[in-house]
């Protein structure tokens, strides 16, 4: 128990200041019967360090390392190299076992860090603020559609059917409770876009279009007649990224006029993590910021007037508004947001781009090998790093059978879809600067001889 | 005083009364200012070398990016340098008592840490082939036992991000009950005045309706109060033991029974489980849903706000409504139900809150805190987590006004109010006078049923001698405030910053660095 530091005499001393017997006099009020004589039965006891360490590499060496083979998986979880530095900083105690800034006088790292990561993420994005980050991509665009709601007075929301299906499913039971409104459908293997459809179906009563960007099988199209179409209705358009790295290659959603843009940050400086710990990314037009959930940090100056960070417009949060806060958001992603934001500190401008630049090159070399692989079609020539191939018969157990052979080949629309048989052929395939020209070939090869 | 105000111009520095010169830099030493990335940073710097060769090839259609982004870029030593000299600006649990009543703020072991960057848990994706992901899906399924076990529940729900987004995923399993019994007329969450912010905006936030419940003068739940509002149209209550004033509920048991008798569902935020962990099982008090959150009980590193993590334990009356996915462990290995129907007992879950499992890396952080632990070493942290409170109450209910000093041994929390200091002073100088001797603030203003609220947990991790100072320096700060000490009135005095202008920040809102020469 080498984390407990009271001693047994620390113990009894502390005990006869309080003027207890013993400690069980301090549970006199849990009732008798629900009082636990021992420690839990079937749990085993306390360990030494090396024996957890055994224990949890143990089963940290059941799993296959995306490092170790030739990796292809996005779909709303990207594989970039992050540079030593950020994880060596975000270790440092003082960030790392830091909390909630509730205290901006002993706690100026980490809002001056979350004033940066906001400014960072507002421009990346194209917005003209974003928040202090969220849990992840897929609640930040739930949020989204609430904030569209409040804005709007409308509950209608449309939802391109090229929306990553988790980011879906998420909205739909969220909807269930709130008695919005959701349309979407499920997307087409082909390289168009559902924007035309889109477009039509926005009417008087819709609150928002949600579209992704590049979306959930890696087509990109320009948004800004999608903009348009919504504010013609009074509609807002909500652009969904979970590629950040995207927007060092191609214009922002902010751009083209997009009122919120949510996003999923994991890709810089976070890692994989099996789906967690990832940051939310959240940004929108000036006027709407008072209808935005999360934390904000903002400027202001000291009593010697000096410049200096707090958390502001809190009076929209849980702990004031209560049930009329505009969301039970009461944490953030803060060690996430500040390694996004150490990333994209050491790549700049001119890191960013040349990284995206490598991004999209390397997924046009692939792109062109896998397409020659007999049997196998290009489905989108227009993407970032990330395109679908029609295998021209299921892909699942293709997948399956590629990572039994040490490939992990992408993700198979089986997985993400079941029971859409329309789907099943596509797998969609990423393709960032962790891969090289031998991945690209070997998993070319091992797919030309699983689908001879 | 004009340094550091808008960049670093050469100004001469000045003495103020009775004070050191200020420097040029604005630095003091060891205790460095750090201007913005903004201010420091250009376009082209870049402190990453990436692979040589032709980035050529467009197939973006006509979306290629022409506008600059505004990223400034900096090279490797001087990141390296921004980032650590902003850390020394923080406090931390690293530094000192971190006294934070209801936000428990314990030892983070550096172990947690070293297991969690294994790359077979930090380099994997989330929807790799699950024969791939074994090891990961064990990580969860053993997490889960430990926590059904330790609260004596049916069944766990592990995807929520963080404590409030348990609650959530507690009022939407609910709320999937009653409809499923065609009782979705019941509109009404009953949460006591004592409970988190967090709670009835959840409530609120899935489409219910919130009524207070009194608590009564011992700090604790009205128990009458509460049966008597229960009826037909009340889904259920959210109650949060121990509570908010740092007091056990008592009747807990007695509020299930009736709770259950009337056709509502209890409630049970578990952010304070860490205090009764290893000696009460919450499913023994009649409990149906309650969050953990893992970084207060399991000592994951919380990093300035977060990330959390907020599994949810069921009891059986709910567990068929708990979200997707789940780990389930079968003869052939682990495999992931993400699918609604999959199995019987998932065929009414209200679907799924986020897009993967779950705060993967915080689970192995919890679970190798847990096993280092074991079932004897989490009894030992409520044990000593309840006797560093008392000690805490006792040895400062002389100073202070304790407002349930009287109402029997405080659980992992103690409680103070500003009753007795000086006119003009508050809870608000007590605690910036605290940050001079070198401590985090407790908890201020929280709970709103206490007047001036000063909520201190101290945590099982901290030793006597760190609690002895704290006490010695509370004490002295009381001491002051209640003989009208002026100069509380402006501390802190040796922080990074001064007192900050919170009302400018709110009033005129600056959220985003815009170049102000431009």
């Amino acid at each position: 128990m080498r984390y407990l530091p009271l001693t047994s005499s620390d113990r009894a001393e502390m005990l006869s200041v309080i003027g207890a017997g013993s400690v069980d006099d301090l549970f006199v009020d849990v009732p008798e019967s629900a009082r636990l004589s021992g420690p839990i039965e079937g749990l085993p006891n306390h360990a030494s360090e090396l024996a957890v360490e055994r224990h949890m590499t143990a089963l940290a060496r059941k799993n296959t390392v995306a490092g170790d083979v030739p990796f292809f998986l996005g779909c709303g979880a990207y594989r970039h190299h992050v540079p030593a530095s950020v994880d060596h900083l975000i270790q440092r105690g003082e960030f790392l076992t830091a909390y909630t800034p509730y205290q901006p006088e002993i706690a100026q790292g980490t809002l001056q860090m979350l004033f940066e990561f906001q400014t960072q993420v507002a421009r990346l994005l194209g917005t003209d603020v974003a928040n202090a980050s969220m849990y992840d991509g897929s609640t930040a665009c739930w949020e989204a559609i609430g904030m569209a709601r409040r804005i709007t007075k409308k509950s209608k929301a449309i939802l391109s059917s090229g929306l990553h299906p988790h980011y879906v499913s998420v909205a739909k039971t969220m909807a269930k409770y709130t008695g919005d409104t959701l349309e979407t459908g499920t997307p087409v293997l082909t390289a168009d876009t559902d924007i035309d459809q889109m477009i039509a179906a926005i009417d008087g009563d819709t609150s928002c279009v949600v579209v992704q960007y590049p979306d959930i099988l890696g087509r990109i199209a320009d948004l800004t007649p999608l903009a348009e179409a919504c504010h013609a209705k009074k509609a807002l358009l909500i652009a969904v990224v979970t590629e950040p790295v995207a927007l060092g290659a191609i214009r922002s959603p902010g751009e083209m006029d997009a009122d919120i843009v949510v996003g999923e940050g994991q890709s810089l400086g976070v890692g994989l993590q099996f789906g967690g710990p990832y940051v939310g990314l959240m940004g929108c037009k000036d006027k709407y910021i008072r209808q935005m959930p999360g934390r904000f940090c903002g400027e202001t100056v000291d009593a010697d007037g000096k410049r200096g960070f707090v958390l502001t417009l809190s009076t929209r949060e849980q702990h004031i508004r209560r049930e009329k806060a505009t969301s039970n958001i009461c944490t953030n992603s803060g060690l996430c947001a500040l390694a996004f934001s150490i990333h994209m500190t050491l790549l700049g401008e001119a890191g960013l781009r040349r990284m995206a630049g490598i991004n999209h090159a390397n997924a046009c070399r692939a792109a062109d090998r896998l397409a020659k692989v007999p049997g196998v079609k290009l489905v989108n020539d227009v993407f970032f790093n990330e395109f679908t191939l029609d295998l021209g018969r299921e892909a699942r157990p293709i997948v399956r059978t590629l990572a039994e052979r040490g490939v992990l080949a992408g993700v198979s629309l089986g997985r993400l879809y079941p029971g859409e048989d329309a789907l099943a052929n596509g797998l969609v395939v990423a393709v960032t600067e962790t891969v090289t020209a031998e991945d690209i070939e070997t998993l070319a090869q091992a797919l030309e001889e699983v689908l001879a | 005083m004009t340094i550091n105000q808008s960049g670093w111009k050469p100004t001469s520095p000045e003495a103020k009364d009775g004070e050191a010169q200020a420097t040029f830099t604005g630095n003091r030493a060891l205790m460095l200012e750090e201007k913005l990335i903004f201010e420091i940073g250009d376009a082209e710097t870049t402190g990453v070398d990436f692979a040589e060769g032709d980035v050529a090839g467009s197939r973006l259609g006509d979306l290629s990016r022409k506008a600059p982004i505004g990223l400034p870029g900096l090279s490797e030593p001087e990141t390296v340098r921004h980032y650590t000299r902003l850390s020394r600006q923080n406090y931390a649990i690293d530094l000192g008592l971190f006294p934070l009543g209801s936000c428990t703020m314990k030892h983070n072991p550096r172990l947690n840490e070293k297991m969690a960057r294994l790359p077979g848990f930090s380099d994997v994706h989330p929807l790799q082939p699950v024969d791939t992901v074994q090891g990961a899906l064990e990580v969860i399924h053993q997490l889960a036992h430990w926590l059904v076990t330790l609260t004596g529940m049916t069944s766990v729900a592990m995807s929520p991000k963080a404590g409030a987004h348990g609650e959530l995923c507690g009022i939407l399993a609910i709320k999937a009950a009653l409809e499923k019994r065609g009782e979705g007329h019941r509109k009404v969450i009953l949460v006591p005045e004592s409970a988190h912010g967090t709670n009835p905006a959840t409530a609120a936030f899935a489409g219910f309706s919130v009524e207070d419940i009194p608590a009564t003068a011992d700090g604790r739940v009205d128990t009458d109060a509460l049966k008597a509002r229960l009826g037909p149209d009340v889904a259920g209550v959210m109650i949060t033991n121990p509570n908010t004033c740092g007091l056990f509920e008592r009747d807990l048991k007695d509020i299930s029974d009736a709770v259950h008798a009337a056709g509502g569902y209890v409630y049970c935020d578990g952010a304070n489980f860490n205090a009764i962990v290893g000696r009460v099982r919450p499913g023994d008090l009649g409990v149906d849903a309650m969050h953990i959150n893992l970084h207060k009980t399991f000592s994951t590193p919380h990093g300035g706000g977060g990330p959390g993590s907020g599994p949810v334990v069921f009891s059986e009356a709910l567990t068929p409504f708990a979200p997707l996915p789940f780990v389930e462990k079968t003869a052939e290995g682990f495999r992931l139900v993400e699918e609604e129907n999959a199995e019987d007992h998932h065929a009414h879950s209200f679907g799924r809150m986020v897009a993967f499992h779950g705060q993967m890396g915080m689970f192995t952080r919890a679970l190798t805190y847990i096993l280092s632990h074991g079932a004897d070493g989490l009894r030992q942290v409520a044990e000593d987590a309840v006797l560093n409170a008392n000690y805490v109450l006792r040895s400062l209910e002389s100073t202070l006004d304790a407002p349930f000093a009287k109402s029997g041994p405080c659980m992992h929390e103690a409680i103070f109010s500003d009753e007795g200091l000086a006119e003009g002073f508050s809870t608000i100088d007590v605690a910036k006078a605290l940050i001079d001797e070198g401590f985090h603030p407790m908890t201020m203003y929280f709970p709103l049923v206490v007047h001036g609220a000063m909520l201190v947990e101290p945590t099982e991790t901290e030793s006597k001698a760190a609690l002895d100072q704290f006490i010695g320096a509370l004490a002295s700060v009381a001491e002051r405030a209640k003989a009208g000490d002026q100069s509380l009135k402006t501390a802190p005095h040796f922080a990074p910053r001064a007192r900050l202008d919170e009302t400018l920040a709110a009033r005129k809102p600056v959220l985003v660095w815009k170049d102000k020469a431009a």
